[in-house]
């Protein structure tokens, strides 16, 4: 239904301006729209528009058209879409993908037609090592980035041992291993759970318990994030070890976890209060654009991809057949990123700072994500040695 | 040791659930030889309903108790408005038209509350663990759904068993033309079966709620679940949807809970942690298949005619 409704939509554009239709800069845009992780597709998009807004809708002096497509967070249907924007749409750019396995999944059709990817948020090990491309670039993360920071905090704070909890698919396995990589304590035990159908953990909190651990540290991105907060503290856990995380608590979930969500640190690259001027603008604009929403790193890392894309077509003044020139471009990172500037490694993967986050209430009395501390300054991926791009 | 019975004891929890949820299914399908592929809509809308209500109330125990006669209407005017129509039908056109109302009701919540989901808080008196034993403390309620389950299982058994509608579903679930000409108003006896079911459904859905998210499409992947469990206990059997959803509950908790640690004792590390949890999810698929191979009717199948 959806489908129908932007296959419509597509259609309608086409049909309006056939005479520039060759001549706009054309991106595809794969998220999730549909399902319980819909929110996140949502949030991407409406930062994505409103990136699009504040270019003037324009890049390169040539109009510009997106067409959203939606992976229903399944690798065989994220492929599927993005075939079909490469091979049928012809798309210039194709940009988003949420889930390290989708991405994974679409990697190779993508690459194999020399059309730049720029993902917005899944960072796989594998893109950042063996599977770095020339025509990808990445404007979050690699996976392991952000619990490694989070086992940094907890080494500051003197965390003698962690009992790890994540779910069963890359992008968990990525983050498990990346909280190893750094924390210096001992793991107790690590257990991952089906993904993503899996929504009670009561078999794996009960282990966190009686494993006797000190801490516990869980990511689970998405609804998973509220479910597993809501258990943590039903079960009485929270009075008892207390849980670090990574990409578990957002503007999205926060409204749903509530208090449950309270005194939680999570490590993150953005945060809606980082003090740059970019990012004021796109937070206020945001909130007066889409009323009673916030963004997120989802939506911040959608719209410095627009930005990332815009600098590319600009520095070639519109010619999109110089793609040599476009990648040199994209590789300055010469665009202002929402969360302050930052350098691509080798790998097309950003060198960048990870900040620690807590929830606290705001002026307005709702719970909200702030800045506590700089972790970690710098950090780039482990994986960028195995990557051959020099 | 202590680890053991916690994790029993989330077996049964998980397990009591999903009877709430099959209890329904199997009564519908059994009695009225009706698949209803909606039931896990009214599972959401059990869910959802409560959430507003408590809302409303500011009261878990009234706004709960508000939405199970919300979702016992629900059902009963579903039952009225569209599925009367489709009992003569053949199975497929069931599956068509009650596949239909799923997309119905998630386009329907998705209008009135929205596609975030909401949030079902429990009050303070509900979110402290209780020590059952020494040395075994337990989620409060997780515990006070082992409860409600046991005491709705009981009741059902008793208006099944000793009561006179319990005795025309009974007779209905053998044979359904005999009771027709028996002079028994069948349509008001589905309707009320129907009715029944749904807030059995709503039952799983609002107190599952607390656990999980309220969220769109809620009620799809554990119907799958409570289909197994009709299988497995006998098509139309109360009962055998009871044992079945208990075994269920308890080996698929079993299965996530100690195949991990098993399975490291014969592969590598990171081979066990990726293999366990994709084994533990098919075990109650592998009970199925051998239930259908030694026994097709079921465990406890219903007498049939």
């Amino acid at each position: 239904m959806k489908k129908a409704f932007w296959l419509a939509g597509a259609m309608a554009l086409a049909l309006a301006q056939p005479a520039s239709a060759a001549d706009s800069i054309k991106i595809g845009f794969v998220s999730t729209f549909s399902g319980p992780t819909a929110v996140i597709g949502n949030d991407m998009r409406n930062s994505f528009e409103l990136a699009l807004d504040h270019l003037g809708r324009k890049m390169g002096g040539k109009p510009v058209e997106v067409i959203y497509e939606d992976d229903q967070q399944k690798p065989d249907v994220g492929k599927q879409k993005t075939e079909k924007l490469v091979q049928s749409d012809k798309v210039d750019f194709i940009v988003g993908y949420i889930w390290s396995n989708v991405l994974l999944a679409s990697l190779k059709t993508a690459v194999d037609s020399k059309t730049f990817l720029i993902s917005a948020n899944a960072g796989p090990s594998q893109l950042a090592g063996e599977l770095c491309s020339p025509y990808v670039f990445s404007t979050s993360w690699q996976n392991d980035q952000t619990p490694a920071a989070m086992g940094l905090y907890m080494n500051q704070k003197g965390v003698k041992s962690v009992f790890l909890i994540g779910p069963n698919y890359a992008a968990g396995k990525d983050m498990l291993a990346g909280l190893k990589s750094t924390f210096k304590g001992e793991v107790v035990g690590e257990e991952y759970t089906v993904w993503p159908s899996q929504l009670d953990f009561s078999a794996e909190l009960s282990k966190a318990r009686n494993s006797k651990a000190e801490s516990i540290f869980v990511f689970y991105p998405g609804a998973a994030g509220v479910q597993f907060l809501n258990q943590y503290a039903q079960a009485g856990i929270k009075q008892q070890i207390p849980l670090y995380t990574a990409f578990t608590i957002d503007e999205l979930s926060l409204p749903l976890q509530k208090d449950n969500a309270i005194g939680i640190p999570g490590a993150q690259e953005w945060v809606n209060d980082l003090p740059n001027a970019e990012n004021k603008k796109f937070v206020e604009d945001y909130r007066k654009k889409y009323t009673n929403l916030r963004p997120t790193y989802y939506g911040a890392q959608a719209y410095d991809a627009a930005q990332l894309i815009n600098s590319a077509v600009v520095a070639v003044k519109g010619d999109l057949s110089k793609k040599d020139a476009m990648k040199a471009e994209m590789e300055k990172a010469n665009f202002k990123s929402l969360r302050g500037p930052f350098k691509y490694g080798n790998n097309h993967i950003p060198i960048q700072n990870f900040y620690l986050q807590d929830v606290v209430k705001d002026a307005d009395g709702q719970l909200s994500l702030k800045t506590v501390a700089t972790i970690v300054k710098d950090d780039q991926d482990r994986f960028h040695d195995k990557c051959p791009m020099k | 040791m202590y680890l053991v019975v916690e994790q029993l004891l989330n077996g049964l929890q998980f397990g009591l659930l999903l009877f709430l949820l099959a209890a329904g299914l199997t009564l519908v399908f059994g009695i009225m030889d009706f698949v209803n592929l909606a039931h896990g809509s009214l599972y959401m809308m059990g869910a959802y309903f409560a959430a507003t209500f408590v809302g409303w109330t500011g009261s878990f125990v009234l706004g709960a108790l508000m939405a199970l006669g919300a979702t016992l209407l629900l059902g009963i005017v579903l039952e009225f408005v569209a599925l009367r129509h489709l009992y003569g039908r053949d199975h497929l056109d069931q599956v068509l038209a009650t596949f239909g109302l799923i997309l119905f009701f998630n386009d329907a919540v998705r209008l009135i509350w929205g596609p975030a989901g909401l949030a079902l808080p429990l009050p303070a008196w509900l979110t402290v663990p209780v020590q059952i034993i020494p040395g075994v403390y337990y989620p409060a309620y997780r515990l006070m759904i082992i409860v409600v389950a046991l005491l709705v299982a009981a009741l059902l058994y008793l208006v099944v068993m000793r009561t006179r509608i319990g005795m025309l579903i009974r007779a209905g679930a053998s044979n359904r033309e005999m009771i027709g000409a028996l002079g028994i108003n069948i349509k008001l006896l589905f309707t009320l079966v129907f009715g029944l079911g749904a807030a059995l459904a709503g039952l799983a859905g609002l107190m599952q709620a607390p656990i999980l998210t309220v969220q769109i499409g809620m009620g799809e992947n554990i119907l799958i679940l409570a289909f197994v469990i009709i299988v497995i206990g006998g098509i139309g059997s109360i009962r055998g949807a009871f044992m079945a959803a208990i075994f269920v509950g308890i080996i698929d908790t079993m299965g996530r809970a100690f195949l991990p640690d098993l399975l490291r004792k014969v592969l590598s590390g990171a081979a066990a942690s990726t293999a366990a949890p994709a084994l533990s999810s098919m075990l109650i698929y592998l009970l199925m298949a051998i239930v259908l191979i030694v026994r097709p009717e079921g465990l406890f199948p219903a007498a049939k005619r």
